[in-house]
């Protein structure tokens, strides 16, 4: 494998809530949403990293501490050996050029006031990307990467579709030609046909410019799709990371199961039904119940309360992400175990 | 594109009024200061179209004559408070912080005050005059449009585009400039547009009050108040100066209306 080039360890954010004056005055602390807990993770040059999870995973806050759209509480990233948490001025400004992010509502991450033309040669002429004199054919190029018709430079965001606009943003990250693209379900809020259109263009991009991309969804089937190695977030923290094709079809953690799962049309039922866990095998696999908020995650593995197969250990133990004998890390205290 | 109608006919009226504010000399039929003892309180008929004040003095060259001072006031008394309340509602909006805190207290100190009182009691201390108005409007003021800039500030730095443009590592004047401002502002100049026309009313009530303009300046408000002791005989020196008011407000507010449809983006 080749070095990575991006690198996260020990990453955790916490986003402090408000608490009413009378619980203050009661001396109740500040409640805190653990977003992201203890996150390591790295990509390698030119490979495609899933990141999936339900809804208030954690998954977005990751993707946005990565861009240093937040700032972690704790814990490194590193690109291309160099720390990044450390980095400001000019430093900086060149690592947001390396690392670039496609964010998922395309109607709200258009300046409405611009020409698709403005905002794309405002990133190129910023990081004096191209000489000011070739901007103009550079736009037009950006937009032909992306498949868009060249008149649509004069027009504003809201002349657009859903999938027009994200081609848009996803020229406008690719104008200041990065390494990484961050992309933050970056379909989910598109019409089911436009969906794969922009899937297939982020396969294709990848392919002629050798982007790494991280892939931030809750969808399995784009994961299975787009992505070489995937990672499984519960509640901020990763449960499970491995080489997505075989990682699908023998999920090690119980709730990597579940949620394939609750995807039936992905896997047959024979794959996940009998669970791989502890060699005891159940009908259902399915959690119980609803993500507990990120404010009150329970002790021990967060995923106890809803786990089929949670034991007493469970509850007490918070279980590391490591190889238990599996053939990639599970943070399951069950997995891999014989017994 | 197609201008709205409200755009159309509040521009036509401001036009209008800004002809008789550059050139009231050419418009006006008769010297806005002369004395015509022949004519002393005249009913408005063929000679004086809005009628004589009790020295026989034209009614409509006075109010043509005092289009200037009462367009001069809508643009001063606002210019201030806009430019003073923008900058900072967009300042501490963006930044947050203890002096969002603050500012935002301090708005709603001064809001708790009826907005014509605190003037007032202004220029009384400063002394009358519409230079000091000017400067009461802008103390006084500014917090309004402060309050609006501030809210749509708000909301605009939450949105996509700007985490968007944050993470291509833009500066914080380029944020605030070039994207916050253009999708803030919007809203303050619509109700810029508005206050322009409650300035005039704010001036003519201090120039009524003895506060603003001094005679013998004619300014719409000065003659409404020296219609008032012969409203019973006279209707018409108070009547046509507060139609003139009433006309540059709907132009104001006409044009403020077209200018909110023309902005809208999505036209």
């Amino acid at each position: 494998m080749t070095p990575a080039l991006l690198e996260v360890e020990h990453l955790s954010k916490r986003f402090p809530l408000r608490r009413t004056a009378f619980d203050a005055l009661r001396g109740h602390p500040r409640p805190i949403l653990q977003a992201v807990n203890d996150v390591s993770l790295s990509v390698a040059r030119g490979e495609a990293l899933g990141i999936v999870g339900e809804s208030g995973c954690g998954k977005s806050t990751l993707a946005r501490c990565l861009v240093r759209l937040h700032d972690p509480d704790s814990g490194t990233i590193r690109y291309d050996g160099a720390d990044v948490l450390a980095l400001a001025g000019a430093a900086r400004r060149a690592f947001n050029r390396r690392v670039q992010m496609v964010f998922q509502d395309p109607y709200g991450s258009l300046n409405p006031r611009m020409t698709i033309h403005d905002a794309l040669a405002e990133a190129l002429r910023v990081h004096a990307v191209v000489p000011p004199a070739a901007i103009p054919a550079r736009v037009a190029e950006l937009l032909a990467l992306v498949h868009l018709p060249p008149d649509a430079a004069t027009r504003r965001p809201h002349a657009f579709s859903g999938g027009q606009r994200q081609r848009i943003g996803i020229a406008r990250a690719l104008a200041v030609e990065p390494a990484i693209i961050v992309a933050d379900e970056p379909v989910s809020a598109l019409d089911v046909s436009v969906q794969a259109q922009i899937v297939n263009l982020f396969l294709e991009l990848q392919e002629r410019l050798g982007l790494t991309l991280l892939f931030i969804t809750h969808d399995l089937r784009l994961v299975r799709h787009v992505t070489h190695r995937v990672a499984v977030m519960y509640l901020g923290r990763i449960v499970e990371i491995g080489p997505t094709p075989a990682l699908f079809a023998a999920p090690r953690h119980p709730y990597t199961q579940a949620l394939l799962a609750a995807a039936p049309r992905l896997v047959a039922p024979s794959l996940v039904a009998p669970s791989l866990v502890g060699g005891r095998r159940r009908r259902e696999a399915a959690t119980r119940g609803e993500l507990p908020g990120g404010a009150a995650i329970p002790a021990g593995c967060a995923f106890h309360p809803r786990c089929p197969v949670a034991v007493e250990r469970c509850r007490r133990e918070l279980p590391s992400l490591t190889p238990r004998g599996t053939p990639w890390p599970v943070a399951c205290h069950l997995a891999g175990d014989p017994a | 594109m197609r201008l709205p109608f409200p755009l159309i006919a509040g521009l036509g009226i401001l036009v209008l009024l800004l002809l008789c504010a550059l050139l009231p000399g050419a418009i006006a039929p008769y010297d806005p200061l002369a004395f015509d003892y022949t004519a002393m309180l005249a009913a408005p008929g063929r000679a004086h179209l809005f009628g004589t004040d009790q020295f026989g003095r034209d009614l409509l060259s006075r109010t043509i004559h005092a289009t200037r001072i009462d367009l001069q006031i809508a643009l001063f008394a606002t210019i201030g408070p806009l430019l003073i309340g923008g900058a900072i509602g967009l300042l501490v909006g963006w930044f947050g912080g203890l002096a969002d805190t603050l500012v935002g207290r301090l708005i709603d100190l001064v809001q708790t005050f009826p907005f014509l009182v605190l003037v007032i009691a202004i220029v009384a201390v400063l002394g009358p005059g519409l230079e000091n108005m000017y400067v009461a409007v802008a103390i006084v003021g500014w917090v309004f449009y402060a309050r609006l800039m501030r809210g749509e500030v708000l909301v605009q730095k939450h949105a996509d585009y700007i985490a968007a443009a944050r993470a291509l590592g833009y500066s914080q004047p380029r944020l605030m400039l070039r994207h916050i401002l253009p999708n803030a502002i919007r809203p303050v100049l619509i109700y810029l547009v508005t206050d322009m026309a409650l300035a005039i009313l704010l001036g003519s009530s201090l120039g009524y009050l003895g506060l603003g303009a001094q005679p013998p300046t004619p300014e719409w408000g000065v003659l409404i108040a020296d219609g008032k002791n012969f409203f019973t005989t006279a209707p018409w020196m108070s009547l046509f100066p507060g139609l003139a008011i009433v006309l540059t407000g709907l132009g104001f507010s006409l044009t403020g209306d077209g200018l909110a449809d023309l902005m809208d983006v999505r036209r």
